[in-house]
């Protein structure tokens, strides 16, 4: 096992509270928000927290004083994300909640969240989902990394740290479509990992006990030092003007194979000009 | 008149379909000025001037492309800065989506990604909760810096091939950046990329490590071959390849689903296809419920026959 550098690593996980995509997810309002009920930790923000842990366990483990914070932005029930978060392993947790903050955009989200990471850190290590599942679109990570002018390693199928005489040093792998990349990059750094990268464990009845005596600490704009115009719908840089729930889907025909499916298949695709 | 700054990326020796339909969109917007970040052949370049691009942008040392984003995040805004553009069009790969969420952050202004269409006024259009909404949205600060979806425009015909003017723009790399320090290219098919494609045959556990079937259809319908995590986790094809929640989302004309359940995410990546097909062995596979044709059998022999079909009607 590697030999840790003398203070451990603090690790901040961002794990993000979303509607349940096991059910029906809406907007709604006339700020055009997504309703938050039936709300589940985001499956996706679920491997950065297994990587983190995978890191801590890979270097020594939680003796070597390292320690993973698991940090959520989100209106009171968000903070069940945080919760679920120290039952599976993580060490405390940290829950941004402010009325200002509803209807936030990528640009606003990134914001807050960069300014809570400075507050409560400094952090050897930030880990993300690779997408939050309510709609976002992986802008959080980049912007994040933009902000905090940390090196950005995104999209990490895997992730190593090795120590060395001047600090960690990280190498990840990354799939793009036609080609995969190595990248290496020194600590403090942002990290954003894909569900290639772990199997995530579930928290077990030792860890659901452990995590009762886990502390979670609540912060309001005013405690980051930010206003509330910076963020929520006032703070956004894009604007949701309409949102309409589309049609679902019907079924249409179902045939069973008698011998000549391939045939009826082709016929359907000649009738609807597919061929 | 509006200047329309068009991200490229690809530099290969010709334009792909989805940078044609870029610059095709940005035609209808404003005058099309281009950045592009890595080496391009002089073919590349004419190619980019027969779309009456008079411009085109580049970085000045080769550096910004050896880090993670943050490289082309600094060439590309310097290159918005220079041009004057108010409108950003990107592509929607992750990458591009990455670059563009940093341009954003350093031109303090609004993304919208996933566009699948914009109207005059800008207002962009993208499907929500994995295609069961469709959103308006638009940007209200700074630029408007979209990315914008294959498929979504019709490409307009190019004019004669013809050398843009090139403008070379010092880069400036951050100091905290993540390197690339190697890269290996995945073999190509030479069958149309998923994003594109018109047609996708795309196949689950069920084809049990056997493509050959699909990749058969395919072909006979000129489509490319697409699969479930299931499949890409068994190794039985490339990850690229994946479709859904964390695999490409894809609109096609046509997706023929073949030994898939149908899980709610992979239902994520393909259920705004404009038709769906799909065989499965099983007749309760919640796949069923979006197809508008779906056949109880056996995909070994389904395809097969519907293969053979294809090329005795000489289609
Ligand atoms: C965080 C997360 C992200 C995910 N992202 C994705 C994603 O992006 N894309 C994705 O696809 N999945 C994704 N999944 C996995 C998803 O939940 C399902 O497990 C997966 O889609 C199942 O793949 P499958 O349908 O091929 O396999 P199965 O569910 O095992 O289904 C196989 C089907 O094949 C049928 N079959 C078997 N043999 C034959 C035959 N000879 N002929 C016809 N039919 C046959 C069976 O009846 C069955 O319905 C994700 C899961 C998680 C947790
Ligand atoms: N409100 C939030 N609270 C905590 N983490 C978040 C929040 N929004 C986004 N993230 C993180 O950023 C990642 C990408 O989100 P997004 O850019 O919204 O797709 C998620 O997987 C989370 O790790």
């Amino acid at each position: 096992m590697d030999e840790a550098p003398a203070n451990g690593l603090h690790i901040a996980v961002l794990v993000k509270h979303v509607p349940d995509a096991q059910f029906d997810r809406h907007i709604s309002g006339d700020d055009l928000t997504t309703v938050r009920s039936e709300s589940i930790l985001s499956e996706l923000d679920e491997y950065a927290l297994e990587a983190a842990l995978q890191l801590v366990e890979t270097h020594g483990g939680p003796a070597s004083g390292h320690r993973i914070t698991a940090i959520t932005m989100g209106p009171a029930g968000a903070v069940a994300a945080v919760k679920k978060s120290l039952q599976i392993g993580a060490d405390d947790g940290v829950h941004l909640t402010d009325e200002a903050l509803g209807g936030s955009d990528a640009s606003a989200t990134s914001k807050a969240l960069a300014a809570l990471l400075r507050h409560v850190g400094p952090f050897d290590l930030i880990l993300t989902g690779m997408a939050s599942t309510d709609g976002e679109t992986s802008l959080v990570p980049a912007q994040l990394a933009e902000r905090l002018a940390l090196p950005q390693v995104t999209f990490a199928a895997s992730l190593d740290l090795t120590p060395g005489d001047d600090g960690w040093k990280l190498a990840a792998r990354r799939d793009n479509d036609t080609f995969a990349e190595t990248i290496e990059a020194p600590l403090p750094a942002l990290v954003s990992v894909t569900d290639q990268i772990n199997d995530p464990r579930y928290p077990n009845f030792k860890g659901i006990m452990a995590a009762k005596k886990k502390q979670i600490q609540v912060l309001s704009l005013t405690d980051i030092g930010l206003e509330p115009a910076e963020v929520g719908l006032e703070g956004s840089w894009t604007r949701v003007e309409a949102a309409a729930p589309r049609p679902p889907r019907t079924q249409g025909v179902l045939i069973t194979d008698e011998g000549d499916a391939g045939i009826r298949l082709v016929d359907f695709l000649a009738g609807q000009k597919l061929l | 008149m509006t200047t329309v700054l068009v991200f490229l990326d690809h530099a290969g020796a010709s334009l792909a379909k989805s940078e044609r339909e870029l610059l095709s969109l940005g035609a209808t917007l404003g005058d099309v000025v281009v950045a592009l970040a890595g080496e391009a052949e002089q073919a590349y370049l004419d190619g980019i001037g027969s779309y009456g691009v008079g411009e085109v942008y580049r970085p000045d040392s080769a550096e910004a492309s050896d880090v993670l984003v943050a490289g082309k995040a600094v060439f590309l805004t310097e290159a918005v800065r220079a041009s004057g553009a108010e409108i950003l069009l990107l592509g929607n790969s992750y990458e591009m989506k990455e670059i563009a969420a940093r341009v954003g952050v350093r031109l303090e202004s609004g993304v919208i990604t996933d566009v699948v269409a914009l109207a005059g006024d800008l207002t962009a259009t993208k499907a929500d909760f994995a295609g069961s909404y469709s959103v308006d949205c638009r940007v209200t600060t700074g630029i408007a810096v979209l990315t914008i979806k294959p498929n979504s425009v019709e490409a307009t015909e190019a004019g004669l091939p013809s050398p843009p003017r090139e403008v070379r723009i010092p880069v400036e790399v951050p100091e905290a950046v993540a390197r690339i320090t190697g890269r290996t290219d995945k073999p190509v098919s030479g069958r149309p990329e998923l994003a594109e494609a018109r047609v996708i045959v795309a196949g689950g556990r069920g084809v049990d490590g056997n493509f050959g079937p699909l990749e058969d259809l395919a072909d006979a319908l000129g489509g490319a071959v697409g699969a479930s995590r299931a499949a890409t986790d068994a190794g039985w094809i490339e990850h690229s390849a994946q479709i859904g929640q964390t695999g490409k989302t894809v609109s096609p004309q046509l997706y023929i689903s073949a030994g898939i359940s149908g899980a709610i995410q992979q239902k994520a990546g393909m259920q705004t296809s404009k038709v769906i097909v799909a065989i499965n062995k099983d007749a309760d596979s919640p796949v069923f419920e979006i197809a508008d044709f779906g056949i109880v059998g056996d995909l070994f022999t389904v395809l097969p026959q519907a293969t053979e079909e294809i090329r005795k009607r000489g289609l």
